[in-house]
């Protein structure tokens, strides 16, 4: 059954993109050959100029400046944050570790625990879900063919550029008439809803550069969609998944709207970023406590984008350029 | 069950001394973890007062508010006793967002019980969406048993009283240095004349620059020269032109408005005058309100324009008294005789009318509930809470500040008004209003300030 369609119909629903595909093919196939190495040593010769490196480091340095000053004055007593820049600490060095022991306190109003295990809570269910469904509209979008493919797929692009803030009144409204306002439920399902369009995107776009022959192949050695999916489709995509994951990621921990809109201001469903809000105190005189309470909320982002960041570059490029 | 109508060992105490000690002893359990057996064991909650609103266990009453911690903790213990004598339970929420984010729950369906709003406009768009509803006609009782008529005037939308007032602050107070007056011989005025002359000598005087001042705070950058403004629209005009002016039946450029805001720029743009240990005069743009005062413990400045909340941005530790460091004295009326006070405050909505919605507004409208308030802040936070209610006992206070605070809203002199600017459409009490006094003060002419808000009025 999956042999005679399989050949009538190339598994390649786009006219015309079989040809490119096929000359991705023929490249992709080449370059272990001989365009190689002479391709990586111009690259490498003209990525290593001396200039080019100063000009990164000073990039760098630039660039790291103000978080390595929020990271002095985080450890720098109320006083001091109060009346001096943190640069002072070259003449004038003196340190604490109050700032943290008062936002990380479990005894403290102002303690941040609570919100840090919510966050997490929020994070791992709105990075997840939209990666799976996403991955398999796309796998539709890409590889299987029906009618009005085009115009769904233009639709769901599109809605890319519906403002969040649009929908927050109707979204709320469903969700109280479903009885499910503050509560996780709606802050997972408003972040995948808000996620799937981007993923989507980039994920059929990255589908759509994996050879059709290969697909094929899979046909006439008898595997249905299903397998197809699983065992070919998911493990090529990983770069793509761990960079659309890095993004989602980061957009739901460091999201305050969605969270507050959704899950009301309550401490059992308010994520970190609230908490940092809430921080400074009413009338914003606790403001020297923001530069702890900033890096208590940055070490999960760094852990996840350091550990996933070798995908990230690649998944992008791969995903949104060439597509 | 048993322990909510647990015995009246202190019964025939004053209340206010009941409940002072009930939460007392309830402030002293919270700090353990079981908050929950301090009416059982101290047997000083005096339950009396909380009998007619009846049992209400296993009810649940939602509060939401723009007051977050620290100065949260005071109203969870406030509300203690009640959930203690009648069983029902309190659930507060608060978040910085607030005045966004009640906006959208209401309009949504998603409104808590009661919500704490500061400001009269925000009470009337809420009042708009449709979702609040009337308290119940004690509430209306209290208010006009401990409030004046101005401010139950401020709860009401359209001739319909909603909601009894809370908190209050007061904005007509300068922060001046106690000890450097007395090393100086200066005195207190108690005439805008006298604050010219008193202004005059300090320039004489030739150590420092008189007044200092600091108006940048985020998005709302300017909003204490429209809290000036609106002080001196109440002395160079009179309470009755400030609400012809605030509710614009007449032009915001008009000329009343125009002689107050030079009255302000007589000060605040005089290169002679400011800025006191910050700058020039342009440096009031870029400091930020929590430092404009800071000078004056330095002796770098002498007076300050700032309202009664201004006292927790002084360091821990910096004697805030009539003798100390600092202290503040009432911006005075054009003679000795006015009294206007210029403040803010905030008012109980409800968005539900539940019995016991209905019971805990009405314990929130009752003397009992601002003097256990009072209390509770004076433990946790030091103070830094008043209320206009008449029935407040000064004793419960322990800031000189507040006390100072409460002594003029319950003057009986003293004629009340709202911060203009909370009362004024969005787009200018809390747009161009801001934006344009910004502009005033790094240049902009009188004039063109006043024609350019006149023209932005919706």
């Amino acid at each position: 059954m999956s042999e005679s369609t399989a050949h009538p119909t190339p598994a390649n629903p786009v006219p015309g993109a079989t040809s490119a595909t096929m000359q991705d093919v023929d490249v992709a196939g080449a370059v272990p050959d001989k365009p190689g190495p002479p391709l990586a040593a111009t690259a490498k010769r003209r990525l290593t100029s001396p200039w080019a490196s100063l000009f990164a480091v000073i990039l760098a340095v630039l660039w790291t400046t103000p978080t390595l000053g929020l990271l002095i004055t985080s450890f720098r007593p109320q006083e001091d944050i109060n009346d001096t820049g943190w640069w002072t600490v070259l003449s004038n060095p003196s340190f604490t570790m109050e700032n943290y022991q008062t936002v990380l306190d479990p005894d403290k109003s102002s303690a941040l625990g609570p919100y840090f295990i919510n966050s997490i809570v929020i994070t791992i269910p709105a990075v997840i879900a939209p990666v799976l469904l996403a991955t398999l509209a796309a796998y539709a979008f890409a590889w299987t063919s029906f009618r009005g493919k085009n115009i769904l797929f233009v639709a769901v692009f599109a809605l890319q550029v519906v403002p969040i803030q649009v929908t927050l009144l109707p979204l709320l409204t469903l969700y109280v008439d479903a009885g499910i306002s503050g509560t996780f439920w709606a802050i997972w399902i408003s972040h995948t809803a808000f996620g799937l369009p981007l993923a989507v995107f980039l994920m059929h776009n990255f589908m759509r550069e994996i050879p059709g022959e290969l697909i094929e192949a899979a046909r006439v050695d008898g595997a249905g969609h299903v397998t197809i999916f699983f065992r070919m489709m998911l493990p090529m995509l990983k770069p793509a998944i761990a960079a659309f994951g890095i993004y989602q990621f980061l957009w739901v921990w460091n999201d305050l709207l969605v969270a507050l809109t959704f899950a009301g201001p309550g401490a059992a469903t308010a994520p970190l970023t609230k908490a940092l809000f809430d921080l400074a105190g009413t009338r914003g005189n606790a403001w020297y406590l923001l530069s702890a309470g900033a890096f208590v909320s940055m070490i999960v982002p760094v852990i996840v984008f350091l550990s996933l960041q070798r995908y990230f570059v690649r998944g992008l490029l791969a995903g949104s350029v060439k597509g | 069950m048993t322990r909510m109508m647990s015995r009246p060992r202190t019964r025939g105490a004053v209340l206010v001394a009941g409940g002072l000690s009930a939460v007392l002893a309830l402030g002293a359990c919270s700090s353990d973890d079981d908050g929950d057996g301090g009416s059982a064991d101290g047997g000083s909650t005096d339950c009396a007062d909380f009998e007619s609103y009846g049992d209400l266990s296993g009810k649940t009453v939602t509060v939401y508010a723009g007051i977050v911690a620290p100065e949260d903790q005071p109203y969870m213990d406030s509300y203690k006793p009640f959930e203690d004598c009648t069983g029902a339970t309190i659930d507060y929420t608060a978040d910085k967002n607030f005045e966004q984010q009640i906006l959208v729950q209401a309009q949504a369906g998603n409104a808590p019980d009661i919500a704490i709003v500061p400001q009269p406009g925000l009470l009337q768009q809420l009042v708009a969406t449709g979702a609040a509803v009337e308290p119940p006609a004690e509430v209306g009782a209290n208010v006009d048993e401990f409030w004046g008529e101005d401010w139950k005037a401020y709860g009401t939308v359209d001739g319909t009283f909603y909601a009894a007032p809370s908190g209050a602050s007061v904005k007509s107070l300068v922060w001046y240095s106690p000890t450097q007056f007395a090393d100086n011989g200066w005195e207190v005025p108690t005439t805008l004349d006298e604050l010219q002359t008193l202004t005059d000598d300090i320039v004489a005087k030739g150590d420092n620059k008189p007044w200092c001042a600091g108006i940048s705070s985020g998005e709302a950058t300017g909003w204490p020269i429209t809290d000036w403004m609106e002080d001196m629209m109440l002395r160079v005009g009179d309470p009755d032109v400030y609400d012809q002016w605030v509710a614009h039946d007449i032009p915001f450029n008009s000329e009343v408005p125009t002689e107050a805001l030079d009255a302000v720029g007589n000060y605040l743009k005089n290169p002679d005058y400011v800025n006191g240990g910050i700058g020039d005069v342009s440096s009031i743009a870029t400091t930020t309100f929590q430092d404009g005062g800071l000078p004056i413990l330095d002796g770098a400045c002498s007076l300050h324009r700032m309202a009664s909340f201004y006292a927790s941005n002084f360091p821990e530790g910096t004697d805030v008294s009539e003798d100390g460091e600092v202290f503040a004295f009432y911006l005075p009326g054009k003679t000795a005789d006015d009294h206007p006070v210029l403040g803010a405050g905030e008012f109980n909505l409800a968005f539900a009318d539940r019995p016991e919605v209905q019971a805990f507004q009405t314990y929130l409208s009752t003397d009992l509930w601002a003097n256990n308030k009072a209390s509770a802040s004076s433990e946790a936070t030091g103070g830094g809470w008043i209320s206009a209610n008449k029935g407040l006992d000064p004793a419960n206070l322990v800031n000189p500040i507040d006390k100072l605070s409460v002594d003029l809203l319950q003057d009986p002199n003293t004629v009340f008004r709202f911060d203009g600017s909370d009362q004024m459409p969005a787009a200018v009490g809390s747009n161009a209003f801001w934006k344009q006094a910004t502009a005033w003060i790094t240049g902009q002419s009188t004039k063109d300030t006043l024609d350019k808000i006149e023209a932005s009025w919706p």
